[in-house]
């Protein structure tokens, strides 16, 4: 029999220490210990040679190759996802939900269907090759496949983040805001924007970071060229594949850093937002 | 197209945006494989993925992720209700490495864990010592596939199992229910769905991973190629009829999960609603 006070959450003890240890265990040997390895590993052979390994030619020119390409990749999908969370938290319209699922499309798409499918359009015997060759663009194993990639790989991230957001918040302080007489750009400026902050910062460092781990398709259309197409992770290929452990691992701990800071980033956004809904009794109402 | 008229602007130009860079960006390259593979015939199709090293591929490729969905149902399951039922230390920070996964690039999941897994690393050498092969070997694989598809149960089960309602649970041990039946007659019920469907996504993603696999796995045709790596492979070979139709099966076998998943959440919806 169950004491009275007791409900679901007050289980017999060893019940409850067993469950938390399985989940504890099952944690750290998943997730824990991979991010544990890559440090010890990066540091194996001392600070000087971690520094050596980022600070070598090919691995800055990875770098700058990342950074150039998440730099262009991030604002599009941004101004993307503004457009589709506007549109379909604001308005009521038919086809909404078909919509919803076309923009998550990409996510059930393997990275590397994601990238054959470009190189099936601009490769030399894709559809668009021979007009490209006649004008001497390269788009494949070039730059712009890379980016044209990535951008699709992360198409959905920021606009998923957006349009819960925006949906939960409705549309009433807006709608204020215009009877009110200001324009509809002053409204999205100085009350939206405002409202989806938090969201919108995480989003926006979520699609950095995909942008820059992206392996499977860059892969694909990259070619490979060190110092000229090679992105972060597929430097720590290369470096993995020549048997240079340690320096793989020093130049893919940059990138485990910035997985720790979207977390960082989405564990802060979560305690504001519930705080704002705390503080704010229109939005606990309204809100998820 | 609009249901009903709003005063706040800019609708055709948000949606317009939207329409045109989802199709420019996602729809057009998304057809031309289906557009390609057309072009083979059917005979010339049936014959690239009826060859024998496909078809293992294809064996493997499912078969691996089966087993680590399956693991992630079982342990996500436990992960979720402990993180959402017990108070206990590092309980933020174990809800916040759930994600991991999501943010982690998979190269650097896929050399980390080989690292672990070799015969000589840090779990490997014990697995070695009593003579199970983890990495380079088809288990490899699908540890791989448990670590990148982990979050899925857990973040589709957490609010489900948070919306669980008190008073149900309270009335069945009033009438004399012991915990365990009323888990499995009174809770689980209810998390039916969404357990499915974390188990769909895990299945889904795992079926399309390349980056953690390419180098656990070892890449041996007919012992260790997943169909990811196949398609890679034919394209370096400018085989593209034949890594189109491989992809074609697979983007299909996509979409016919994507299409179950928003079928089971509209069910789940459903379920929770009827309580």
């Amino acid at each position: 029999m169950v004491e009275p006070e007791s409900t679901g959450d007050a289980m017999i003890p060893k019940t409850r220490i067993f469950l938390i240890g399985v989940a504890t265990l099952f944690l750290v040997v998943f997730i824990f210990m991979p991010l544990v390895c890559v440090f010890s590993s990066a540091f194996q052979k001392g600070i000087a040679y971690y520094g050596r390994a980022l600070w070598e030619p090919h691995a800055r020119a990875a770098i700058h190759l990342t950074l150039l390409t998440t730099l262009l990749v991030v604002p599009l999908n941004l101004v993307f996802g503004l457009a589709a969370s506007w549109a379909i938290a604001k308005f009521e319209f038919k086809g909404k939900n078909f919509l919803t699922t076309l923009i998550d499309l990409p996510f059930s798409v393997s990275p590397v269907i994601s990238g054959m499918v470009f190189v099936l359009l601009f490769g030399a015997q894709g559809f668009f090759g021979p007009f490209l060759m006649e004008r001497g663009i390269k788009i494949i194993f070039a730059f712009p496949g890379i980016v044209l990639a990535t951008i699709f790989v992360t198409f959905p991230l920021i606009a998923r983040e957006l349009i819960p957001l925006m949906q939960s918040q409705g549309k009433e302080e807006e709608e204020a805001a215009l009877t009110l007489g200001a324009n509809g750009f002053l409204t999205f400026l100085r009350i939206t924007l405002p409202n989806i902050r938090w969201g919108l910062l995480y989003g926006v460092i979520l699609c950095s970071a995909r942008s820059m781990g992206e392996f499977g398709a860059v892969s694909v259309v990259s070619g490979h060229i060190r110092g000229v197409t090679n992105t972060i992770p597929l430097h720590v290929e290369i470096l993995y594949n020549e048997y240079n452990l340690t320096a793989a691992f020093a130049v893919a701990s940059l990138l485990v850093l910035v997985a720790l800071l979207t977390l960082l980033v989405k564990s802060v956004m979560e305690m504001k937002t519930s705080r704002e809904i705390h503080e704010n009794p229109l939005l606990k109402e309204g809100g998820p | 197209m609009l249901k009903e008229r709003s005063i706040i602007p800019g609708f055709g130009l948000t949606l317009g945006y939207t329409l045109l860079y989802l199709s420019l960006i996602v729809l057009i390259p998304l057809s031309t494989l289906f557009i390609k593979s057309a072009t083979l015939g059917f005979k010339d199709f049936w014959t690239v993925i009826s060859a024998p090293r496909v078809v293992s591929a294809y064996k493997l490729s499912f078969g691996a992720s089966f087993f680590a969905a399956s693991i992630n149902v079982i342990f996500g399951f436990i992960v979720a209700w402990v993180l959402v039922r017990y108070q206990f230390p590092f309980k933020k920070l174990m809800d916040a490495f759930v994600d991991i996964p999501f943010a982690l690039p998979t190269a650097v999941a896929g050399i980390s864990l080989t690292a672990i897994y070799s015969p000589s690393g840090w779990i490997g050498k014990y697995l070695n010592f009593i003579g199970i092969k983890s990495a380079y070997s088809p288990l490899g694989i699908v540890i791989a596939l448990t670590f990148i598809s982990l979050p899925f149960v857990v973040r589709t089960l957490q609010p489900v199992i948070q919306e669980l309602d008190k008073e149900m649970e309270e009335a069945a041990a009033s009438l004399g229910a012991s915990r365990w039946q009323i888990f499995i007659r009174v809770l689980f019920p209810v998390c039916i769905p969404a357990t499915l469907t974390g188990f769909i996504l895990s299945f889904a993603r795992a079926l399309g991973e390349y980056g953690s696999i390419v180098f656990i796995s070892g890449n041996m045709p007919f012992k260790t190629e997943i169909v990811p790596l196949l398609i890679v492979t034919k394209l370096e070979q400018y085989d593209y009829a034949g890594a189109t139709a491989v992809a074609a099966v697979m983007l299909l076998v996509s979409f016919c999960l994507l299409f179950t998943t928003n079928c089971l959440q509209w069910w789940s919806r459903k379920v929770q609603g009827m309580r």
